[in-house]
């Protein structure tokens, strides 16, 4: 077994070890989620340090890294294909970081702790799972293994209404994965491998032109495809109409869950259409790619009016991820090497700045009770060092220089405004918006006169702390040297762009 | 083969016939008291039957009884399918049935009716044994015969077999009419070789599917199924939403390629005459899966729920009966196996959890995952793998319903067939939500005694297990269906 199958499944093994201790042994089953997780972030960061910066990936199993490839079911073709790439590695070690960090911030979870840390375990390695998998049925069970453990944590673990937003959750996201079933399918019978000759679920062989049959290159049949496929995806971003599941899910679930969600559930839509949609139809890709822009363009603009008007802090952090959404489906839409670089490099700072922001709320709703953004004011006073986390997260969100946002967004109208001058102008008209919600936020939960109420809160505690401090200085340090992520993903996708025609 | 030497090749069903008799026997000699021990006769006879069938696998094809039965890898596929139900259904029926010994003889009885369904090649044996496992079950369905519903549902089941099987029969005899042979296979090569007009042939097709539809509770045909899943012991609902499904599912297939179709390559069949079958069954699919999800939606008891389900899952592989190729009844014969496990699973949560929780409602479920955790655990499964949602079992046979569909670009019902699928996540899922999400303020342990939690893992298993690793299973479905073509 590989380092890349051994942080997929660490997780999960520490979940089994769970399900055999007696639910009364609490802080034993505390520690083994933490070391779990924590296990995975060291094989991924380990993985770091031996990643190799010039391989490309994308449509060559020779350029992919860490790669395992074990037949699974032979008889459908099936295998078991993991392996990493400038796209994915990012994402797969966010991943583990944000699983670890959610396990510490659920430390306090109030009830049956046993099945909560089970299944977040259970989670975390098949949000591994989706980003390494390079076989579309083995990608296909992983999409699907992570809803269940997802409807149980909003759903059990979550604010008042969280049944409906757990059932809401479960059948949004079900609906888009059942439509890329059908196109994975159809995929699967009309590509040849090019070994055997034979069907194959092989994504690379899928993205080979050359490899599909005559039905498969009929342009209104990949048009067809790319849409079903692209539906599945955009429920998860979720892209402007398919967003409804979002503000309901973000709210009621506790706050680790939140921070997962946001953090990155949503990015396995854009790595979706990034991985699968525009390797294997990139002329449909090309062809979409406008009205990809103008949905980016609706996502920055109606996510940052929209948290605008919300006064419950946390309503409004989950708009702000529509909105930072936004910026990375305009990035991809342009094809241009800043944008999509500054897309997917959006991706991975939105997963860091969105997580504190959840942390964030997630800290007063401990204390207050309430996210009612008017029901607070003059929290500095009494929260000093709260105050500054939270002021440093928002900023980040705010895309202010030094920190990833800015790099991220940067880059993105960098790349589009040679392509689509018009709509970039109107997105950045985004980026006022957005500093002034979180500017009025700001000043009506920390400035002001302090609400007498809370004059006596506790400020952040060390655990708190420890999850919202690393976020805070990886902001920082990738906002000042983005090399290290930059020079990852450059290669990767510099090449991808060039297969769109 | 002539009567006499075709005795050695209907083992099985010699063995069976034979245990019946001596059982019923041994029953009469036993005291009130220890009845339970027909039961561990019938589970034995049940098993030995099991062992025989399988050792039939390799046979090679063979005509019985001057060709009224085939023996073929198929029948023997479905024999050892239906015998596990039995087995299955007998160990869920024992603690409840422990004096009631005609039980499981009765039970002995379908399986042997069962066996000659899957194998049949005549249409005359056709109507005996589904009648065999029709008679018996409206009996079975009747059992509790002081309570008012299944006594309801028990006579609704007698009246709607009765039209049917008269139905089927008449529509056998526009077959005999048109082709003057009862055996499938000389009927298969009248309508070939005398090229009969479609429109008869479409007719007599009709009335045969209203007969066969029933059996398998296909949509317009299914008015009985919610009475009688609610009205019947648990057991017995569990056992007809499998076992006598399984067998007219068989049955259905047969009837399918000879008497409609033929092979016509190495994997496909083609029809014999135009009749537009695979159009009529697509809608038939589509309707059946549809009409079962909607109407689940509302249901508030779990048995009736899981009536409707069962249609539903109905719709779900008649959908692969479109294709008339190898890919597509392979599809059936793993979903069917899959649907088994995962069927038997929720009814045997319903069987053990119905005397803790003291009704059949959903709402009686509220709070289970922390009264009994492994079972609600196991009922989760159970429902997910329903639903088709991966790592279960149930998803892994969906997969391959809507592969065989797609191949043969049948996308429109692809796309009915997810979108039932959705549909059906949230019934399934609102079991899953009454168990864990609702909770009681206190919580009042159930402890369940050890033989149920076995019986429960041993149902759980194969569902989680076929879930990652399928590869025999799909094998053994894809070499009991190559006879067809003399492999």
């Amino acid at each position: 077994m590989g380092l890349i199958s051994l942080a997929t499944f660490f997780p999960v093994l520490g979940a089994l070890i769970i399900l055999f201790i007696p639910k009364e042994k609490l802080s034993t089953i505390k520690i083994i989620a933490l070391v779990f997780s924590l296990g995975s972030l060291v094989v991924t960061t380990f993985l770091w340090t031996q990643y190799q910066y010039g391989m490309i990936g994308i449509n060559d199993e020779s350029q992919f890294q860490f790669v395992e490839h074990l037949a699974w079911i032979p008889a459908f073709h099936i295998e078991y294909f993991v392996g990493v790439d400038g796209l994915s590695f990012p994402m797969v070690w966010l991943t583990s970081l944000l699983g670890f960090i959610a396990v510490v911030a659920s430390w306090n979870i109030p009830k049956a702790q046993k099945g909560y840390f089970a299944l977040f375990l259970l989670l975390d390695t098949a949000m591994i799972g989706v980003f390494v998998s390079l076989d579309f049925f083995l990608f296909y069970v992983f999409w699907e293994v992570m809803l269940l453990p997802m409807y149980f944590l909003i759903g059990i673990w979550g604010g008042p209404r969280r049944e409906y937003a757990a059932i809401k959750f479960f059948l949004y996201t079900l609906l888009g994965s059942v439509l890329m079933l059908l196109v994975m399918l159809a995929l699967y019978f009309n590509v040849q491998d090019p070994v055997t000759g034979g069907h194959t679920f092989n994504m690379l062989h899928m993205m080979q032109q050359s490899n599909h049959n005559s039905w498969l290159s009929r342009f209104d049949v990949r048009f067809w495809l790319y849409l079903a496929l692209f539906i599945g995806f955009a429920i998860k971003v979720p892209i402007f109409p398919f967003h409804t599941w979002l503000p309901d899910a973000h709210v009621e679930a506790p706050t680790a869950i939140s921070v997962i969600l946001a953090g990155i559930l949503l990015k396995m839509g854009t790595y979706g259409i990034l991985r699968i949609s525009y390797p294997i139809f990139p002329d449909i890709a090309k062809y979409t790619s406008y009205a990809l822009a103008v949905l980016g363009v609706i996502n920055i603009l109606y996510g940052a009016f929209v948290a605008m008007a919300q006064s419950d802090l946390k309503k409004l952090v989950a708009y702000s991820s529509v909105s930072h959404m936004g910026f990375v489906l305009l990035g991809m839409s342009v094809f241009t090497s800043a944008g999509i670089n500054g897309a997917v490099f959006q991706m991975f700072s939105h997963g860091i700045i969105t997580a504190m922001l959840f942390l964030i709320v997630g800290v007063i709703y401990d204390r207050a009770h309430h996210r009612e953004i008017n029901g607070f004011g003059g929290l500095a006073v009494s929260m000093p060092v709260y105050a500054g986390v939270a002021s440093l997260a928002f900023f980040a969100a705010l895309g202010l220089p030094g920190m990833t946002g800015f790099i991220a967004e940067a880059l993105v109208f960098i790349g589009a405004f040679s392509v689509y001058r018009v709509l970039t102008i109107i997105a950045a008209f985004g980026i006022i918006v957005t500093a002034s919600y979180v500017l009025w936020t700001v000043q009506r939960v920390f400035l002001g006169k302090l609400n007498p109420k809370y004059e006596s809160i506790g400020d952040i505690n060390g655990r708190e702390l420890f999850t919202l401090v690393p976020l805070g200085l990886l902001t920082i340090f990738f906002g000042i040297y983005p090399l290290p992520i930059l020079n990852m993903i450059k290669v990767s996708l510099n090449y991808l762009i060039t297969l769109i025609p | 083969m002539n009567n006499l030497n075709s005795l050695q090749y209907f083992l099985p069903e010699l063995f069976l016939s034979a245990s019946i008799l001596i059982i019923i026997i041994v029953d009469l000699l036993l005291k009130k008291d220890k009845k339970i021990i027909t039961a561990y006769l019938s589970v034995l006879a049940v098993l030995v039957a099991f062992f025989l069938a399988y050792r039939q696998y390799n046979y090679a094809f063979t005509s019985l009884f001057e060709g009224m039965i085939v023996l073929d890898s198929f029948a023997v596929y479905f024999k050892v399918l239906t015998a596990l139900s039995t087995i299955i259904v007998i160990f869920i029926s024992m603690p409840a049935f422990r004096r009631h010994s005609e039980y499981y003889i009765l039970l002995l009885v379908v399986t042997l009716g069962m066996f000659l369904m899957v194998e049949v090649n005549d249409l005359l044996m056709i109507i005996i044994a589904m009648e065999m496992v029709g008679i018996i079950s409206y009996v079975l369905a009747g059992f509790n015969k002081f309570n008012m519903k299944s006594n309801e549902a028990s006579l609704k089941y007698v009246l709607y077999g009765a039209a049917s099987t008269g139905v089927m029969a008449f529509g056998f005899s526009y077959i005999y009419g048109l082709t003057g042979h009862t055996n499938l296979f000389a009927i298969q090569q009248a309508i070939v070789g005398h090229s009969l007009q479609p429109l008869p042939v479409f007719i007599a097709f009709v009335m045969v599917v209203a007969g066969l539809g029933y059996k398998i509770a296909m949509v317009p045909f299914h008015f009985w199924v919610p009475d009688v899943y609610e009205g019947a012991p648990t057991p017995i609902t569990a056992f007809l939403s499998v076992g006598p499904k399984a067998a007219g599912i068989a049955l259905f297939i047969r009837f399918l390629i000879t008497v409609v179709a033929h092979p016509a390559s190495q994997t496909t069949f083609i029809q014999n005459v135009q009749i537009q079958a695979p159009l009529l069954l697509a809608v038939l699919a589509v309707v059946t899966m549809t009409l079962g999800n909607v109407s689940a939606l509302g249901q508030k008891n779990i048995k009736r729920m899981l009536g409707y389900s069962a249609i539903a899952h109905v719709g779900y592989m008649m959908m692969a009966l479109v294709v008339f190729n190898t890919r597509g009844f392979t599809a059936i014969m793993f979903y069917m196996v899959v649907y088994m496990f995962m069927n038997f699973g929720a009814f045997w949560v319903v069987q053990s959890m119905t005397p803790h929780l003291g009704s059949e409602d959903i709402s009686a479920y509220k709070g289970l995952g922390y009264r009994h955790p492994l079972t609600a655990v196991a009922m989760a499964v159970f429902m997910l793998s329903l639903t088709g949602i991966p790592p279960f079992a149930g998803f892994i046979g969906k997969v391959y319903l809507f592969a065989a569909i797609i191949k043969q670009n049948w996308y429109t019902l692809a796309v009915i067939g997810v979108i039932n699928g959705v549909i059906s996540l949230y019934y399934y899922a609102y079991v899953i939500k009454v168990m864990f999400l609702d909770r009681d303020e206190e919580i009042k342990a159930i402890s369940v005694p050890l033989y149920d939690r076995v019986l429960l893992w041993l149902l759980l298993i194969p569902v989680l297990a076929l879930g990652v690793y399928w590869g025999p299973l799909i094998d053994l479905a894809h070499n009991s269906i190559g006879f067809f073509f003399g492999n």
